[in-house]
This record gives C-alpha cells, sequence and structure tokens, in this order.
C-alpha cells in the first residue's frame, strides 16, 4: 500500500476540492439545510482508507479553508473536523469491516458528533440558530454515504490499477 | 507535515503521537477562535487564505453565470425590443422625477446653509454582482464580486433599487461577504418616514419579515407605514427604504407592541446590488452662491 501512496495523492485532492466546492456551491432555499457534510464525508473515508496519510492535520487545514469559504469563525470547522477524523483514524481498522448498513449508522453518528461541536461553538459564540437545522446533513450524509463510498472505490481502484 | 507522518512507520509510535496533535490543533483552534471572535487581527489571515478560497468561488458561480449569459444571449429580438421600450419609458418617467428633485435638493441646501447646518453626505454608489455562492450556513449572508481592490471596506452599506439589502461585514482582496438586514444578528436603527420615530429593525431569520420589538403600544406606527434608515447607527447612510410596516399587534398586558414589516429590498432574489460610499459634501456650500 505504501507503494502507490504518491499515486493516490492526486485523486484524494481532486476529492477534497470538489467537497470544498459542493460546500459553498448555490442550493435553492428548501434544499439547503439538507446539504450533506461533503468535506466531513470525504475526509472521513479517506482518513479511514488511510489514515496515515490523512489524518488529523490535514482534516485541521481543511477546515482553516473551509472556514474562510463559508465565512464562519476561523477554526469552527477545523476542530469539528479534527474530532471526527481522530475517532476515524483510531478505530479505522473496526470501521473498514463494518457491513454497509452498520457502517451508515456509524456515519450518522460521526455526522451528529460534527454537528454538535459547531452547534456548540455557535452558542458559545452567541450565534442564534435553531437546533433542528443541524438534523438535515446528519441524515442526508447517512443516506448518502453508500452512494459515496462506491464512488471514492472506484476512484481508488483505478488510481491503483493506473499506476 | 503529511511527508514527516508517513515517514514515522511504526503503528506504536504514532498511536499516541495522534492524541498529543488532536489536542495540539484543538487549542490552537480554540486559541484563533477566541482571537477571531473578540479582535480582527486575523483579518490578514482570513485575506490570504480567501485568496485562495477565490477561484473556488470563480469556479462554483461559472455554471450559473454561464446559464444567465446563455439566457440573455438568446433572447429574441422581438423581446428585447420590447424590454428596450419599457426601459425607455421607465428612464423618462425617473428623469422627470429627477428634475424635480435637483430643484429640491439645491433648495434643501440653501435651506441648510441659512440654519448653518452640518452639510449633508452625498453618496457615491458603484454595482456589484452576487456571486452565485451559499456561504456561512448559520447566517443570511451573499457573496460579492467587488472587495479591497475596489475599494470596499468592512460596515459599507448596500442597496438594491428597492431598498436597503445588508451591509459588508468581511472583505476579502477581489470578493466580499455582506450580511442581509434578515439576519437574525443583525438590526438596523430606522426611523418611519411619516413621523419621524425612531426604532430599530431586528432580523428575524425570514426573508420576508423584519422585527420592531421596542415600539411602545401607544407608539405612532400603523400598518402600511414606510420605514427609512436614521442613519443613526454611523453603517447606513439617512433616508433609504428598509421595510413597509404590514402587521401592528398590541397586547395590552405587554409594554411593546408587536410590530412586523416587510423589507422593501427582494433579499432572496436580487442578483446585483449597489455598493454606498458616504463622501462629505463639498459642493453643498457653493450652492447657495451659485444660485444667488
Amino acid at each position: 500500500m505504501s507503494l502507490d501512496r504518491s499515486s493516490q495523492r492526486l485523486p484524494v485532492i481532486v476529492c477534497m476540492v470538489a467537497a470544498l466546492m459542493l460546500a459553498i456551491a448555490p442550493m435553492p432555499d428548501w434544499a439547503s439545510p439538507f446539504r450533506p457534510d461533503w468535506v466531513a464525508l470525504t475526509l472521513i473515508y479517506w482518513s479511514m482508507i488511510l489514515p496515515r496519510t490523512y489524518s488529523v492535520g490535514t482534516a485541521w487545514i481543511i477546515g482553516i479553508v473551509l472556514d474562510v469559504a463559508q465565512g464562519t469563525l476561523l477554526g469552527q470547522h477545523a476542530i469539528a473536523l479534527c474530532f471526527v477524523v481522530y475517532v476515524t483514524v483510531k478505530f479505522h481498522l473496526q470501521f473498514r469491516v463494518f457491513p454497509a448498513s452498520q457502517m451508515s449508522a456509524t456515519v450518522f453518528a460521526l455526522l451528529a458528533f460534527y454537528q454538535f461541536i459547531l452547534f456548540w461553538i455557535n452558542g458559545v459564540a452567541g450565534l442564534t440558530t435553531t437546533a433542528i437545522t443541524y438534523w438535515g446533513p446528519v441524515i442526508t450524509g447517512a443516506l448518502i454515504w453508500p452512494l459515496l463510498t462506491l464512488l471514492f472505490g472506484g476512484i481508488r481502484y483505478r488510481a491503483r490499477s493506473g499506476a | 507535515m503529511v511527508a514527516a507522518r508517513t515517514s514515522n512507520q511504526n503503528r506504536s509510535q504514532r498511536t499516541p503521537a495522534l492524541g498529543l496533535r488532536l489536542l495540539m490543533l484543538a487549542a490552537l483552534s480554540i486559541l484563533i477562535m477566541v482571537v477571531d471572535q473578540r479582535e480582527n487581527h486575523l483579518d490578514a489571515v482570513r485575506r490570504a487564505i480567501g485568496a485562495t478560497v477565490y477561484p473556488l468561488r470563480v469556479v462554483v458561480d461559472a455554471p450559473v453565470a454561464l446559464w444567465h449569459w446563455l439566457r440573455d444571449s438568446s433572447e429574441s429580438r422581438n423581446d428585447l425590443r420590447l424590454e428596450n421600450s419599457r426601459l425607455n419609458a421607465e428612464r423618462l418617467l425617473t428623469h422627470a422625477r429627477l428634475q424635480r428633485y435637483s430643484a429640491l435638493e439645491s433648495e434643501n441646501a440653501r435651506l441648510r446653509a441659512m440654519l448653518e447646518a452640518r452639510n449633508r453626505m452625498t453618496d457615491e454608489v458603484r454595482v456589484a454582482g452576487i456571486m452565485s455562492v451559499s456561504a456561512n450556513p448559520f447566517r443570511h449572508v451573499l457573496v460579492i464580486d467587488k472587495g479591497k481592490n475596489d475599494g470596499v471596506y468592512d460596515g459599507q452599506a448596500m442597496v438594491d433599487s428597492n431598498g436597503v439589502v445588508g451591509q459588508v461585514i468581511e472583505t476579502g482582496l477581489f470578493s466580499a461577504e455582506a450580511v442581509l438586514i434578515s439576519d437574525p444578528d443583525h438590526a438596523l436603527p430606522v426611523e418611519i418616514n411619516r413621523n419621524g420615530l425612531r426604532t430599530i429593525a431586528v432580523g428575524t431569520g425570514e426573508f420576508d419579515r423584519l422585527d420592531l420589538p421596542f415600539l411602545p403600544n401607544n407608539s405612532d406606527v400603523s400598518q402600511g407605514d414606510l420605514l427609512v434608515t436614521s442613519g443613526l447607527g454611523g453603517a447606513f447612510p439617512a433616508g433609504y427604504p428598509v421595510a413597509i410596516v404590514d402587521s401592528v399587534t398590541r397586547i395590552p398586558q405587554e409594554p411593546f407592541a408587536a410590530v412586523s414589516a416587510k423589507p422593501a429590498a427582494e433579499l432572496n432574489q436580487v442578483r446585483e446590488i449597489m455598493l454606498i460610499w458616504s463622501v462629505p459634501d463639498e459642493t453643498g456650500e457653493e450652492v447657495p452662491e451659485a444660485t444667488e
């Protein structure tokens, strides 16, 4: 696995940039509360597959970029992504062998954890938001996870066979 | 950083380091958040990273911009002619109104000079486009395609052709973020145009409603009143329309009436907005002399 690491770096970077773009892409008003946390999902996947290459440091840098892109408090998404990726890397061996349904449930829990940190920081910073809006991305994220694993799995397979 | 980690192949060494790294990054994040919340020392950092984010915004905005361009260029000749004649008629009407306005303006300047009142500010206006980028999910924020390079500054007022839209909160080099007046954390000093009663209009998180929570039950406010900016907060120049009062509920037990208003600007449909630069009016003194 260490041999094809360099050939896998480019596809992963492309995935991350695409996730960042989806995070700021325009959506109709009714749909935007259900926008999945693309960046969190992408980081969970790649830190589960390549935990030595993509870990909390990557998560922090991407989180800072996400904070600037969305204009949120600098460090808010960074710290939330760090904690989520930490849990993922810590248990990546278990997560890899989970059946699909159990993995979706795990992703649900991870995303709920992620949104909870964001919610908490918003509360401390004095931003008034309704708690119910934090559940939309968690649910859609867990539902879209199986499709994402197929997509990312395909990308990984291509990258490895191409090398 | 990545290279350092990959060289660290030994698993037993990696695991404790992971927790340590998490703690360090978490502490750093908290430090940054506190500094970012309290003061503005991080504006330079934000701007530097923002410059790398700008291409992402352009790419995300491109399909929508392309769609608008395609729709504009495929409009039929007939449609264009109709629109042209409509715009011409509108222009004539506006010009007619403007003639009276300029007479009024010079009269106003003369009267102010007689009273030796402070000169009014004149407003310089420039059009900015709105990028189709969804910003902060927790707030009503939009991204405009003008930034520090075009002279945009934090706190700058923003209007559309109907009324006040919001103000700039974060200036990047080529783009800026602006908060709408409907944001739940936004409050705007206004006055009722009919009688000059001053109050505050607070955003509700809904695009079509503002709250006026500080009007006593016996205050003179009624449905249909136009609210204009009072200019008291310093951010917005005075006299721009903000909203129209659409419901007044007086509850005898409560100290304040429940008043809500509908913003004059179409906050969720704007595609272009105007940025306002307030400059002190230097010509104001010369106007009376010129007319004497």
